[in-house]
C-alpha cells in the first residue's frame, strides 16, 4: 500500500475517535432524551459540541468510503482502531487521567491487532472484477 | 433488571444498525470501485456522484444515521465508558461474521486473531 492510502487510514482513526469525544462531550450537557420525545434528538444537533462532532463525522465518513474503495471491511476496521490507543495516551499524558493497569492492556490488546491485520493484504480479490477494474483495464488495452 | 435490560438494547440496536450500514456501504465501494481512479478519470463530483447514486451506499446511509440516532439516545442515557467500548468492541466481531458471509471476504486467521484482539482491548478499555 502507498503512503497516501496509509495517511487516508489515519485521517479515519484521528476524525472518527476525536468526532466520539466531541458527541459524547456535548449529550452531557444534554438533560436526557426520553423515547416518548425523541424529536429532543433533534435539538441536539443544535449544540456546538455535537455540530463539531457531526463535522469531524463527515470528514470520517469521507474518508472511511476512500479507504473501503481500495481495502476489505476486515482489514480497514482493526486498521483504524488505532485511535483508542491515542485517545487513552492522550488522557494519561494531557488530561492527566488515571489509566488503570486493565486499560493499558487493553492498549496492548488493540495494538497486537493492528499488527496483526495490516501484516496481511488489505483486500480480497474476487472472481468478478469491479466496474472501475473493467475501464481501467479497458483503457489500458486502448492505449 | 430493567437497567440491564435496557442496557443491553441499546447497544443490540447500534450494533445491529452500524453492522447493517457498513456491509451495505463496503458492498457499494466494492461495486463502485477504487475512487481514486474515479476520481483521476471523471473528476471529484465524477466519484462523489458514483457514490451517492448507488442504491446500497443510501440503504447503508440510513442504517448508519440509525446507528448514529442509536448511540446519541443510549449515550443521553449511559456513560460513553459503558456504551463506547461495548458497542465498539461487539460491532467489531458482527462485521467480521458479515463481511465473511456476506461480502465474501478472506477472513483468516491472522483477520480473526486482529478482530478478537482489537474486540478484547476495546471491553478492557472500559475497566
Amino acid at each position: 500500500m502507498s503512503l497516501r492510502r496509509y495517511l487516508i487510514l489515519a485521517i479515519v482513526t484521528l476524525t472518527a475517535s476525536l468526532g466520539d469525544t466531541f458527541l459524547a462531550r456535548g449529550m452531557k450537557t444534554l438533560p436526557p432524551v426520553s423515547l416518548a420525545h425523541p424529536a429532543e434528538l433533534i435539538h441536539a444537533i443544535f449544540s456546538p459540541w455535537v455540530v463539531a462532532g457531526i463535522v469531524l463525522l463527515i470528514g470520517f465518513f469521507a474518508s472511511y468510503l476512500t479507504a473501503l474503495s481500495f481495502a476489505d471491511l476486515t482489514y480497514v476496521l482493526p486498521a483504524t482502531s488505532l485511535g483508542y490507543v491515542l485517545m487513552t495516551i492522550l488522557a494519561h499524558w494531557w488530561l492527566h487521567e488515571t489509566v488503570s493497569s486493565w486499560r493499558w492492556l487493553g492498549v496492548l490488546c488493540i495494538t497486537a491487532g493492528v499488527g496483526f491485520v495490516t501484516r496481511g493484504p488489505a483486500y480480497t480479490n474476487t472472481a468478478e472484477p469491479c466496474p472501475s477494474e473493467i475501464v481501467h483495464a479497458g483503457e489500458e488495452v486502448s492505449r | 433488571m430493567n437497567s440491564i435490560l435496557a442496557t443491553t438494547a441499546m447497544i443490540a440496536a447500534i450494533v445491529v444498525t452500524a453492522t447493517s450500514g457498513d456491509i451495505l456501504i463496503a458492498s457499494a465501494m466494492r461495486q463502485i470501485g477504487d475512487l481514486d481512479r474515479i476520481r483521476a478519470r471523471s473528476g471529484l463530483y465524477g466519484a462523489a456522484a458514483a457514490v451517492v447514486t448507488n442504491g446500497r451506499f443510501g440503504l447503508g446511509f440510513i442504517c448508519l444515521a440509525l446507528s448514529f440516532f442509536s448511540l446519541l439516545f443510549a449515550l443521553s442515557h449511559r456513560d460513553l465508558s459503558l456504551i463506547g467500548p461495548a458497542a465498539t468492541s461487539l460491532t467489531f466481531v458482527s462485521n467480521a461474521v458479515a463481511a465473511k458471509v456476506f461480502l465474501h471476504e478472506n477472513v483468516d486467521h491472522r483477520r480473526w486473531t486482529a478482530a478478537i484482539f482489537v474486540c478484547a482491548g476495546v471491553a478492557l478499555l472500559a475497566f
